[in-house]
């Protein structure tokens, strides 16, 4: 009886049977790490939603704890509705064109080695380049009136817009300016993914009938991709909810409303407002959905991704 | 008929040759084994067989038609990956159904749910259905069907990869080193069952290994391969007994032959190790041959005569069923290796001195450019020059 039922304890309760030197051991060896983690995450997080239950205001000296004001006033502030919503349309523009592209073009440089370390960096360029400075290049080209896109537009007699300017357009603007500046990262890590593929696999396809274009990739190359797309898109999806500086330089949130993402609405909240218990509540806000949006993500893509 | 015929086929990498002007003729429902060093380009003629490499010149035709142009679909060839190539996110039955839908089923009937409903697309994957379970059968793959490759051991994904071959019913199976990922034991339980299944389906093997038992066990010929050329194509036994190469003959035999350096003294007579063998064939004096025994065709002797190799014993290995006796000879840079008929009349010690006779007619002599000198070992015999009684 007993033979069969050894397996069946779970490796926590081992755990606790062994001597205690070495659970002392273990305990001193994982302390660092676990420091750490308080230290730079938990104390903070711990700290930000202390503040959220206040009405503390950056630089005073007294607060009173006002409990779940600061988010029943949140729920019901149209401004904070307004970027709740601008996020997420963001986000689902930016994460499935980023993925796409990253992938098309990462298909297109794995299949021609001529140049590929070109193309590589090249597109890839726009993610190590710092953003902010690259924001100013895209005003200059989104100018209204002497921007090269308004004026190749024109020239091609296409309509034209305001595109940083305009309630409509703002936002695509903005997700435009994201995919360009991600879609080199999510490349990179997908051409990595490709050079692990074995060849035999298309080899056995060329054998068994599957060699067309669509076919070589349905069968192999995007189910061989799984686990690095479960990445990409956690990473990128990640960067997507986390748009500022674009948002900071190119519109300041506007205009009404039309560009305001979640980390701008919490930066102007906190730090130019200075009413930091509210900025608090946004940020627990915003921990909540990128945390529970993770989790879920890895959760569903798990079960479909196939590691080998 | 479906004789698997190539002509001249020659294939380089950049400016290294891979194959160097293959001509190979295998018939139908014959089991051919490609065997070579690694690097020899014997995965590389698979390969062109396949359809998977085009070659620089020559032609591969099967069943007399020329397939040089045709992609590896059309030419009715089944491959066994040595890494087997299983689709990882599909279970063993879809696997074993791919090449079958991709044949039968159209681009629109294999979507995958509307594929459902349109043209005969029920009807053919109730038959496909069918075919991959019988060839399951056959496998002893049937409860594994729902599984997929990553949980299945390495002989079952081994089988897998067989029976994804086997159910498109090829003209020409190829197999790219199919045993080499598997251990001991179940690669000589899969050499019988491929052995097996060749003499069930009946149809055309051309198994490429290096590993010259899996050659020799199984196949109806060997073509052992070097260096981009074919040494030798023929009957196992023939490839052991009769090889036209030095290279074949110290390829295929283990222990390796023993390889002796020698000179012609005089026409019928060549000097090894100081002491000389009479050959009857005709030899230029002067010139360097190379005599090549066999382990087991040297015998313990106690008179050290002309043709009698004498030396001391640096090691035994026993191997159980078998003994390994190698031979320190004065003027040869390497021991003999001496197989000797069990069970031994003799005691075998180290540093002990032995005297070795090769048996009558299992001398093998090759030029200096390693090619046989005369076409039967009978030719070569090793007798006394003198006689001292």
């Amino acid at each position: 009886m007993t033979a069969v039922a050894e397996p069946a304890v779970p490796p926590g309760r081992r755990a606790r049977r062994l001597p205690s030197v070495e659970a002392l051991a273990g305990y001193a060896l994982a302390a660092p790490a676990f420091l750490l983690i308080v230290v730079i995450l938990l104390a903070p997080a711990a700290g930000v939603f202390a503040i959220a239950l206040s009405d503390w205001q950056f630089g005073a000296t007294t607060l009173t704890i006002v409990g779940l004001d600061n988010f029943e006033a949140l729920f019901r502030d149209e401004v904070f509705q307004k970027s709740f919503v601008n996020t997420l349309t963001y986000a689902a523009v930016v994460v499935p064109a980023t993925v796409a592209l990253g992938l098309v073009v990462a298909l297109l440089i794995h299949s021609a080695p001529s140049l590929s370390g070109l193309y590589r960096t090249a597109h890839f360029l726009p993610v190590m380049a710092t953003l902010a400075a690259m924001a100013i290049a895209w005003e200059a080209l989104l100018h209204p009136t002497i921007g090269l896109i308004n004026q190749t537009l024109e020239a091609l007699a296409l309509p034209t817009a305001n595109w940083l300017r305009d309630e409509g357009a703002v936002l695509m603007t903005l997700a435009l300016i994201g995919i360009w500046q991600n879609f080199g990262l999510a490349m990179v890590l997908f051409i990595a993914g490709l050079t692990g593929i074995p060849t035999e696999l298309y080899d056995a396809a060329d054998v068994d009938g599957a060699d067309g274009w669509f076919e070589r990739h349905r069968l192999i190359t995007l189910p061989m991709l799984g686990p690095v797309t479960m990445f990409v898109v956690i990473v990128i999806a990640l960067r997507a909810f986390e748009v500022f500086d674009t948002v900071a330089i190119l519109t300041q949130g506007g205009p009404q409303n039309a560009s305001q993402v979640m980390l701008y609405t919490l930066y102007v909240e906190s730090f130019e407002f200075l009413r930091t218990g509210y900025g608090a509540a946004v940020t627990v806000c915003f921990l909540v959905i990128v945390v529970s949006l993770t989790l879920l993500q890895a959760r569903v893509m798990d079960r479909r991704v196939h590691y080998t | 008929m479906s004789d698997l015929v190539l002509q001249d086929v020659r294939k380089a990498f950049g400016d290294t040759p891979v194959l160097r002007g293959v001509d190979l003729d295998v018939r139908d429902g014959e089991f051919l084994s490609v065997v070579g060093p690694s690097g020899c380009g014997k995965s590389t003629l698979l390969r062109i067989v396949a359809g998977l490499e085009v070659q620089d010149s020559g032609s591969v035709s099967i069943g007399g038609r020329v397939v040089d142009d045709l992609r590896p679909k059309r030419r009715d060839v089944a491959m066994v990956f040595q890494s087997y190539a299983l689709y990882p996110h599909m279970t063993v039955f879809e696997n074993l159904a791919l090449p079958l839908v991709m044949r039968r089923l159209h681009a629109v009937e294999r979507l995958p749910v509307l594929g459902r409903f349109v043209g005969h697309s029920g009807r053919k994957r109730g038959e496909i259905a069918a075919e991959v379970r019988a060839v399951a059968k056959v496998l002893e793959l049937d409860a594994l069907l729902d599984r997929k490759p990553s949980q299945l051991s390495g002989g079952q994904r081994q089988r897998v990869a067989v029976g994804r071959a086997m159910v498109r019913r090829p003209k020409v199976f190829l197999m790219d080193e199919p045993l080499s990922n598997l251990d001991a034991k179940l690669r000589v339980q899969m050499r019988t069952e491929i052995a097996e299944l060749h003499r069930r389906l009946g149809v055309t093997f051309i198994y490429v290994t290096h590993d010259q038992t899996e050659a020799m066990t199984m196949s109806d010929r060997v073509a052992v391969m070097m260096d981009g050329a074919l040494l030798q194509v023929d009957r196992p036994r023939r490839i052991y007994a009769d090889p036209l190469d030095r290279r074949v003959a110290e390829f295929i035999g283990s222990p390796k032959i023993n390889c002796l350096p020698g000179q012609v003294v005089a026409g019928g007579s060549v000097d090894v190790a100081g002491t000389s063998f009479a050959v009857p064939a005709r030899l230029e004096p002067g010139a360097g041959v190379t005599i090549a025994i066999r382990p087991e065709a040297l015998a313990f002797t106690d008179r050290p005569e002309a043709g009698v190799l004498s030396g001391n014993i640096r090691l035994t290995e026993h191997m159980g069923a078998e003994v390994y006796v190698h031979v320190d000879v004065p003027g040869l840079s390497h021991p003999l290796v001496v197989r000797p008929q069990l069970p031994l009349r003799q005691s075998l010690e180290r540093g002990q001195c032995v005297h070795l006779a090769p048996s009558v007619g299992s001398i093998l002599l090759f030029d200096e450019r390693a090619r046989r000198i005369a076409a039967k070992p009978a030719e070569v015999m090793a007798m006394p020059t003198r006689a001292r009684r």
